[in-house]
């Protein structure tokens, strides 16, 4: 079959292909379709697959299938498998039963993350083999192929797609889904399975020495390519390989080209390129993973090449595009650089459009009586969802990493800090990594707020359902988890559920945990507006009168759907129905429209 | 040489309906024998942000349109055609549907939105042609304002190396049975507009 897919589309079906029985993931944008597109496919296959908790959680379920001889899988974003770090590097040694593929999908250019970090430099420190595909076609085959070579080395196999290959599309070609293992079965063997030091030590020996046979077997496949020509090469990893051949096309030159796809890297290959050329530039996004080797490799074969790269023609920060490598291969070349187009009306008369909270989003109205109460002299800690968005209401202070908020908040007040502190994470992102936070807080008595945002759904990475949510990621009802029980358990003192539409009890709600003497948490709970449109919930609409004074408290409270027109407030057509300005307005201007 | 045989940079605002248009074109290009690529905005950008679409037919290379490389620019939103017009190739086209969705930045009052003619005539000076489509309107002619995409996409038929009846047979795929009879009226209108 063929067709136009997604590059996480892609994946999936390269896992199906492989004969996957079990994928766990955490949302995390740009990996989340993998698990999403699985769902939609799964139909009467016998294949697990969950939304887990965390990351950590999603590895872990999958390296219990891969022990019980199910081929296995766990999706996650590359800060996710920061969560993951624990299992991940130990995995490596005691190694796998059926065949175990990470999937952690890099984000160069942070379209939606908190860092740029490169899962490569991971795949190095846990001596794991990766797989670093340049478009879905490849993503589809190494995924497939990961299985394979998880197995036969008895180790976890990591696949690296990138933004520009997650969320690409292409014509695909792929087949159709296999059976998973019939008979499943956990084979008793502490040797392998329990890491004691004792068991330990050998195994790393074993990791260490099992290397450059991964190497020989990976150097041969599709995905390194050696092309020797002129004297002035090009190596080139994942889908900077891509951008390389386009440049050379586009400039028409003969150079040299290696494109890299599997790690550990093809030695063999990059040696026979050093020793062919006097020049070579390597093209990679982020760290300088393929430059270092070459550096070392040409030590040995060809101390004199000279080696260009990261530090002045390829930045390590960011996304490559095709202008900056293009450039790059021209100034190796000593052809003429283009320079990007300009347009100065652009710059002058262009309104700024950053993302946004939706109309009618709850978390906008939380943070309003939050600051009432508060004020802003108080410490805001904050954390990962679509209210980070609202950085510019003053009640987001920090954004670290999943469930930092609480933990932040915590540290802050043991320093010393003596104004109010009020901490603010989404209902999935407590439940990922907010639940120890809270635990510690209460434990070490920590005396702030903790407030969970809970719109009952992980809205950011595209509304997947989570413990709270009663529902699992294949739609089935299950046991729905409560916050307030959990907040409790936990150790919090006072503990509230309000609807943040309904400003005057939200204020009241937030001023008793304020004066509260201990650890104290709000659950403001409002379900996303995305998914309200999306479930059909009746909207009410809301109209300004003459009454308007013109004030811009309702402007200012940021909403798109009000605008400021002439010297008045209007409300356009992507109102939500929420009420909340209603609310705020001094002169009772804006009022219901009945029906 | 031409690494591609046509290259689309489509924008807009998040929700107008972007990812459609190049899925259309992408499913056409397969059923054409095709190679075609394409790169998306997904994530936090989507809310209400600009999103932005890179469509290669033709093109076995990165899915991203070259700055300076787009032989169209198909806009949902007039300010959005300018913010990504360095896209545009001197020879290229922009197509623009003429009715602008606010950003926060205006109805709040801190920024300013552009007219229509500077727009238009700052787009008239990197490119070709800039042509202005009321798609908005077309879109609720023929039944469905949703339909708005649509109705851009039928004018960017006429300048992408597909076949009409590939175009609709993809979008039959795509749009919700009900309303596929409005979506192929949308599809002609905008179509009829760059006649």
């Amino acid at each position: 079959m063929r067709e136009y897919l997604l590059g996480n589309a892609a994946i999936a079906r390269g896992l199906l292909e492989a004969g996957v029985g079990l994928v766990a993931g955490y949302p995390g944008t740009p990996s989340s379709e993998i698990v999403e597109t699985l769902v939609d496919l799964k139909g009467d296959l016998p294949l697990h697959v969950e939304w887990s908790v965390n990351e950590k959680v999603a590895l872990e379920v999958a390296a219990g299938g891969s022990w019980t001889g199910v081929r296995a899988a766990a999706t996650m974003k590359h800060v996710g498998l920061n969560v993951a770090a624990d299992p991940f590097m130990t995995l490596a040694y005691l190694g796998v039963g059926a065949g175990l593929v990470l999937i952690s999908a890099d984000d160069p250019y942070c379209h939606s993350s908190q860092n740029e970090q490169d899962s490569r430099r991971y795949a190095q420190f846990a001596s794991i083999p990766c797989l670093d595909p340049a478009d879905p076609q490849e993503a589809k085959d190494m995924a497939a192929f990961g299985f394979e070579l998880s197995e036969r080395f008895n180790i976890p196999v990591m696949l690296r797609p990138t933004t520009r290959v997650s969320h690409a599309r292409a014509d695909v070609q792929f087949g159709e889904p296999q059976p998973s293992c019939e008979s499943p079965r956990f084979v008793k063997n502490p040797a392998r399975r329990v890491a004691l030091p004792v068991h330990a030590r050998p195994l790393h020996y074993e990791l260490v020495g099992k290397q450059s046979a991964i190497e020989q077997a990976l150097q041969g496949t599709k995905w390194n390519r050696l092309m020797l020509r002129s004297e002035d090469g090009i190596i080139a990893s994942g889908i900077a390989g891509l951008y390389a051949e386009e440049a050379v096309l586009d400039l028409d030159l003969d150079v040299s080209l290696l494109r890299i796809g599997t790690y550990p890297l093809p030695s063999r290959l990059i040696e026979r390129m050093l020793q062919h050329v006097k020049r070579v530039l390597v093209v990679e996004e982020l760290e300088p993973v393929v430059e270092e080797q070459v550096e070392r490799l040409a030590r040995k074969v060809n101390p004199a090449v000279e080696i260009l790269g990261k530090g002045g023609l390829i930045s390590r920060e960011g996304e490559l595009d095709l202008l900056q490598v293009r450039n790059a291969v021209a100034r190796m070349s000593g052809l003429e650089e283009k320079q990007p187009l300009r347009i100065p009306a652009a710059d002058k008369i262009l309104p700024p459009r950053p993302p946004a909270l939706c109309p009618g989003c709850s978390h906008r109205a939380t943070y309003y009586a939050m600051r009432k109460v508060f004020g802003k002299k108080a410490i805001y800690p904050s954390d990962i969802g679509c209210y980070t968005m609202a950085v510019g209401m003053g009640t987001v202070d920090t954004c670290l990493c999943m469930g930092a908020s609480i933990t932040l908040a915590s540290g802050i007040r043991f320093a010393g800090e003596t104004e109010g502190i009020c901490c603010s994470l989404g209902d999935s992102t407590f439940l990922h990594g907010g639940m120890t936070g809270l635990l510690n807080a209460a434990y070490n008595k920590a005396r702030i707020t903790v407030t969970i945002l809970d719109n009952s759904t992980t809205a950011m990475t595209g509304h997947q359902p989570h413990p709270g949510t009663g529902v699992t990621a294949t739609g089935e009802p299950t046991v729905k988890v409560s916050l307030e029980a959990l907040a409790s358990a936990l150790g919090a003192g006072l503990v509230e559920t309000v609807d943040p539409n309904d400003l005057e009890r939200t204020i009241e709600c937030f001023q008793r945990a304020k004066e509260f003497s201990g650890l104290s948490v709000v659950i403001a709970r409002q379900p996303c507006v995305i998914l309200a449109r999306r479930s059909g919930t009746a909207r009410r609409s809301f109209t300004v009168s003459d009454d308007c004074q013109g004030c811009r408290i309702c402007v200012d409270y940021g909403c798109p759907a009000i605008e400021f027109e002439g010297d008045k407030a209007r409300i356009n057509a992507l109102c939500t129905g929420c009420g909340v300005c209603a609310q705020i307005c001094p002169s009772s201007a804006i009022s219901e429209v009945a029906r | 040489m031409r690494a591609s045989e046509c290259d689309i940079v489509i924008v807009g605002v998040g929700g107008q309906g972007v990812i459609l248009i190049s899925d259309v074109i992408g499913r056409a290009a397969v059923k054409a024998g095709k190679s075609v690529r394409g790169a998306e905005t997904h994530g936090m950008a989507q809310r209400g942000g600009s999103v932005i679409n890179h469509t290669r037919i033709g093109c076995r290379f990165s899915p991203m349109v070259a700055a300076g490389g787009a032989d169209v620019l198909l806009a949902l939103e007039p300010a959005e055609a300018l913010r990504f017009a360095h896209f545009l190739s001197s020879e290229g086209v922009a197509l623009v549907n003429a009715s602008p969705v606010l950003p926060v930045t205006v109805t709040t009052g801190i920024a300013a939105y552009p007219s229509l003619e500077d727009i238009h005539s700052a787009l008239r000076d990197v490119c070709r042609m800039a042509t202005f489509i009321d798609a908005t309107a077309l879109a609720k002619q023929a039944g469905t304002s949703q339909a708005m995409n649509v109705v851009m996409l039928g004018a960017l038929s006429r300048y992408i190396p597909l076949p009409e009846d590939l175009l609709l047979d993809a979008l039959a795929q795509v749009v919700p049975s009900k309303y596929l009879e409005a979506n192929i009226r949308a599809f002609a209108l905008g179509k009829a507009e760059v006649e």
